[in-house]
């Protein structure tokens, strides 16, 4: 069992974590955030290992991990 | 359920204030991540460059001392003959580094200076919007070389580690990319190696980190990571220059 958590107010959308993520559950919303951006999301968090590879990626360090 | 992926302490709440997919902050977090591992922010001192990273004193928890444009290594010096004990490390773009502060990073690394620098290459200067650096590929378009630059009209990039490793006095010199998930992991493993070239007291230690600029490039955050990868690593060879040994 893991989960990811994005902290939505500091994501900028840059889909760096989409690249990422091994098991390809991760997408921009059409969600904006405060700022403006259209964040990240994860469409079904049952298929995430917790292999933090998109928080490794994260540039604004938006992604918890928890295993 | 264990946090196995959070913020470094090293690292203020502070949002960055970089474009999005920018990696200086992937650069932030690896260098805060590896000071963390060497005991905290006690005894640390970080020196801000001038460039997109002049912030860089609102997003690290720790001393800091922001430098005027390239003089962030002689300012590092000061900062080093007075504290010999404290964890010192620079954190400098290409325009900070290799263009106005040349002079004071290759003397740096000819004394020997006992510091840490974090040398962020992105091919581009970033903050004032696009000009060309010193480091920009051939052929690569900037404001400043619209038609892409020419070794004719404008020269060839520098390679600033290659340079750096023949001098007697750099102890660690590397460059490292930013653009998978490995390279990442590889690139945090060089910085923590720098840091522990510093703490021994070896020299000189330079991580020089290859970098993306997607707003100055006019690229997405993914067609960056592709330059990187596919066009800046073949003028900028990955690798380790310089390793004395701890």
């Amino acid at each position: 069992m893991a989960k990811v958590e994005f902290k939505e107010a500091l994501c900028k959308g840059c889909a760096l974590c989409v690249i990422a993520c091994p098991k390809k559950i991760i997408s921009v919303s059409d969600r904006s955030n405060e700022k403006g951006y259209f964040v990240a999301e994860v469409n079904d968090n049952s298929l995430c290992t917790g292999c933090a590879a998109c928080a490794t990626m994260c540039p604004d360090v938006v992604i918890d991990v928890y295993r | 359920m264990q946090q196995v992926f959070k913020k470094s302490s090293l690292l203020t709440d502070t949002p960055f204030h970089y474009c999005p997919g920018c990696t200086h902050g992937i650069a932030h977090r690896l260098t805060a991540e590896a000071i963390e591992e060497l005991g905290g922010n006690q005894g640390v001192i970080g020196i801000a460059p001038v460039g997109c990273a002049v912030f860089a004193y609102n997003y690290f928890n720790c001393d800091i001392q922001q430098a005027a444009h390239g003089r962030a290594p002689a300012v590092a010096t000061g900062i080093r003959r007075v504290c010999p004990d404290k964890i010192i490390f620079v954190y400098q773009g290409d325009g900070d580094l290799a263009s106005i502060g040349m002079a004071e990073t290759v003397h740096a690394a000819a004394r020997g200076e006992n510091i840490t620098v974090i040398f962020i290459n992105n091919a581009i200067y970033g903050m004032t919007g696009g000009q060309m650096a010193p480091t920009t590929l051939i052929g690569q378009k900037s404001t400043t070389s619209p038609a892409g630059r020419t070794a004719e009209l404008q020269g060839s990039p520098i390679r600033v580690s290659e340079m750096l490793a023949t001098l007697d006095g750099a102890a660690y010199i590397a460059r490292v990319s930013l653009h998978d998930l490995k390279s990442v992991i590889a690139a945090k493993k060089a910085i923590k190696k720098a840091f522990d070239y510093q703490v021994a007291k070896k020299g000189f230690s330079m991580v020089e980190v290859l970098s993306t600029c997607p707003t100055n490039w006019g690229m997405s955050s993914e067609a960056s990571m592709d330059y990187v990868k596919n066009e800046m690593t073949k003028v900028y060879p990955l690798g380790t220059f310089k390793e004395i040994g701890l």
